[in-house]
């Protein structure tokens, strides 16, 4: 008995001790992580292994004004014929009376036409869409060749010198986010901007967007700025019930957008 | 004693097999690239194409050696926000090659309605204008310095920024009431909308000032028993204050 007090004693107090040490502790380990972030920013080998991508979309911010659907075109080479997006902004308009219209003529890039008389809209906003990189990507899963794939920092791509331009990946998203390439002949869609994130740039879409309504970063990384608003928001992802996987997070939409 | 021989078409066949199995080696190594599955079931040098594809926007923090004194006027502006090249488009090449390259400059009175022309689907808030009725004829940056958008002056009117409610209350049957009425914003708010915030109201008995059954208020305006109607509500859980409706 006596000796177990003693020995509750000696806990607390080790751990009282550890408490007072906590700040010296600290100092002792400051240089050491300031240290370490030096390295890694001088360190310029990108490893992908030690990314996973995504992106979030906070659509009480946007305005439409296009200006992602424009740049994505403009960075990516992307045909300017108004049927070819690998991102793009659709109008959602209510009706009191349940009815959900959408619209996103040349994918909101020249802007919207005043919404016609005949309906009351109830409310109505703006959803970016692009390609949501599916964790579980029915895309890559039906390409007979592999020239689809999900690269190792968790973007969705398309290998043009491999695909034979058969379409069935594009038969297969469920989010209408890829297209046959006219001049190229093969599917093509929306990388991240591979090209720029691998060197540290934002994909030009987030770039321009002029309200902060997309987020780029990472998934599970506390830092990333995508962490503080999955947290700081209710989040959904587009049909769910698919089992996607979707690696775009929604904020502000509801069941009306798909 | 018979010696064993392998039968000729034995012989044969497994020449026939042998060829059979270095063709088809020889046709993989050929049909397959070479970097094939080195990370999964995809050509591994796909990423280093895909890689060494052109950057054509430069990002935001490109500009600031050669234009500090925009990049400084802009980042404390109300277009601080905005990057340099959602108006002046991918600048990659400029920097290359500054004199050769020269970005253009959205100068024409279409541009900016991209994001403030008067759209119901825009969040509230968002500062909005009817382009035909505001200034029309003239360029928006002999009033508006695109890199620093100050007001020329306070807007005296709500509707400067809240176009979509005003224009909903205009049309409805609380026209007649002032916004002020029920929601006493502070001239403030006019300047620095998002750090002087405006109240809105809280309870039941707010909108009983006009329209409880003993209400001292306008013998037209339609009244309710504040004590009886959806008691447990707010009213605003059923009427749109700035569109109200007897339902
Ligand atoms: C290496 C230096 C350099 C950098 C970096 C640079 N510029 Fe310039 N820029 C110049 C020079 C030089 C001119 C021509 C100056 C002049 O004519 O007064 C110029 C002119 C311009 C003009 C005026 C064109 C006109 O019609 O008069 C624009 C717009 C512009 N730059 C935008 C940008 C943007 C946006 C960026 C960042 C993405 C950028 N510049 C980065 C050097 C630079
Ligand atoms: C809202 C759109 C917008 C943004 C954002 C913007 N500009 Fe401009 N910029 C313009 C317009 C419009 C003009 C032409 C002004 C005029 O003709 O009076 C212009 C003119 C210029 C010029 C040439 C004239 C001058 O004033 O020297 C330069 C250089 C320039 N911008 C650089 C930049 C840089 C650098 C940034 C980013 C920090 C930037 N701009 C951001 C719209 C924009
Ligand atoms: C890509 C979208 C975009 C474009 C293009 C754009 N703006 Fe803006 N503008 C904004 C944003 C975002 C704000 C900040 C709004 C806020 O604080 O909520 C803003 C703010 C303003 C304001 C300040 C409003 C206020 O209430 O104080 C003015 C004025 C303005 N812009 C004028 C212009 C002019 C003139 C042009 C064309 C040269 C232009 N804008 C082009 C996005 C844009
Ligand atoms: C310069 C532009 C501007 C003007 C003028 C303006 N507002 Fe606002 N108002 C805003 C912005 C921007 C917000 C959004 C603030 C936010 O989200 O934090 C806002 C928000 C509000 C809110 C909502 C606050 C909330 O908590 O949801 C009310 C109510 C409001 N304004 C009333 C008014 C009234 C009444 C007037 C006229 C006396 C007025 N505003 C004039 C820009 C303006
Ligand atoms: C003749 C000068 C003049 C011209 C030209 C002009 N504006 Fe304005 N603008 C003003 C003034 C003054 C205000 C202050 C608000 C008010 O009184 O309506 C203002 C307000 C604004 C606001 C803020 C409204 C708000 O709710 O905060 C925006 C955005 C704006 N203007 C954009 C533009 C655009 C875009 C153009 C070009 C298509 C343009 N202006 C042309 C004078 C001008
Ligand atoms: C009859 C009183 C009344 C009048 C008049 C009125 N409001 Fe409101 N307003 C409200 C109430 C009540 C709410 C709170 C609604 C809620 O919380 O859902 C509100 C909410 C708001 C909001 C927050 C966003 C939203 O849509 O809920 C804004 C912005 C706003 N009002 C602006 C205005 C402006 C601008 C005017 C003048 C054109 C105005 N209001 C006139 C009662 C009024
Ligand atoms: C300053 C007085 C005043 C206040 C405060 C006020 N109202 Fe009204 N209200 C009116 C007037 C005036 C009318 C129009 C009467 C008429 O039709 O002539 C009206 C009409 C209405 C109607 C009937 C519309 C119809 O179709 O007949 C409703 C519902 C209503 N208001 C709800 C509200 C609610 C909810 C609030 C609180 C957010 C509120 N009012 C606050 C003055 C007021
Ligand atoms: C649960 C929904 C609900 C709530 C909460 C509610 N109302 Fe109503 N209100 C109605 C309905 C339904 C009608 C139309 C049928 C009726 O007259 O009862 C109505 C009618 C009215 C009318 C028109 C009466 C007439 O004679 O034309 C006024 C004014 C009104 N409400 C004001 C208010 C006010 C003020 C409040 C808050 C104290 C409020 N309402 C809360 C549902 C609601």
């Amino acid at each position: 008995m006596n000796q177990k007090e003693s020995q509750a004693v000696n806990r607390r107090e080790f751990i009282f001790a550890c408490k007072r040490a906590l700040p010296l502790a600290g100092l002792l380990f400051f240089p050491l992580s300031a240290t370490d972030l030096i390295l890694a920013q001088e360190n310029e080998k990108y490893n992908p292994t030690e990314h996973n991508y995504a992106m979030g979309i906070d659509t009480h911010k946007c305005i439409g004004c296009g200006r992602c659907a424009d740049a994505c075109k403009k960075e990516n080479n992307v045909p300017l014929e108004p049927i070819f997006f690998r991102t793009w902004v659709e109008r959602y308009i209510i009706a009191g009376n349940g009815e959900v219209s959408v619209d996103s003529p040349n994918g909101g890039i020249d802007g919207f036409p005043e919404i016609k008389g005949d309906k009351e809209a109830l409310r109505t906003f703006f959803v970016p869409k692009l390609c949501n990189h599916c964790a579980n990507p029915p895309c890559v899963q039906v390409c007979p060749v592999g020239a689809t794939f999900i690269s190792r920092d968790g973007v969705v791509l398309v290998d043009e010198k491999y695909c034979v331009g058969c379409r069935y990946c594009i038969q297969a998203c469920p989010y209408g986010a890829r297209y046959l390439h006219p001049e190229k002949k093969v599917a093509d869609k929306c990388t991240f901007c591979y090209h720029r994130i691998v060197k540290g740039l934002l994909p030009a879409c987030v770039e321009v967007c002029p309200t902060q309504t997309r987020i780029f970063g990472e998934v599970g990384v506390r830092s990333s700025p995508l962490s503080r608003f999955v947290r700081f928001n209710d989040i959904t992802v587009l049909k769910p019930s698919l089992n996607t996987s979707p690696k775009v997070y929604y904020a502000g939409t509801d069941g009306e957008v798909r | 004693m018979k010696k064993f021989r392998i039968r000729q078409q034995i012989i044969s066949l497994s020449i026939l097999f042998a060829l059979l199995i270095a063709s088809f080696i020889v046709a993989r190594l050929i049909l397959i690239p070479r970097s094939f599955g080195e990370y999964g079931h995809y050509r591994a040098d796909a990423i280093d194409d895909i890689t060494a594809q052109p950057i054509n926007y430069a990002g935001s923090v490109a500009c600031i050696e050669c234009h500090d004194d925009i990049v400084e006027l802009k980042a404390n502006s109300n277009h601080k926000g905005l990057s340099c090249e959602i108006c002046h488009g991918p600048a990659a090449k400029h920097i290359e090659a500054p004199d050769e390259n020269l970005p253009s400059a959205p100068r024409e009175r279409g541009f900016c309605p991209l994001c403030h022309g008067y759209d119901p689907s825009r969040p509230t808030g968002f500062p909005q204008i009817v382009t035909a009725l505001h200034n029309p004829g003239t360029r928006c940056m002999s009033c508006h310095n695109p890199h620093n958008p100050i007001l020329p002056h306070t807007p005296e009117d709500c509707s400067a920024c809240h176009r979509g409610i005003s224009n909903e209350k205009a049309v409805s049957p609380h026209s007649s009431l002032p916004c002020i009425k029920c929601h006493p914003a502070s001239q403030e708010h006019m300047v620095n909308p998002r750090s002087a915030s405006v109240q809105k109201p809280t309870g039941r008995e707010f909108c009983g000032q006009c329209h409880s059954k003993d209400a001292d208020s306008s013998r037209d305006i339609p009244r309710i028993d504040l004590k009886t109607h959806w008691e447990r509500y707010l009213c605003w859980d059923c009427h749109y204050p700035h569109s109200p409706e007897a339902l």
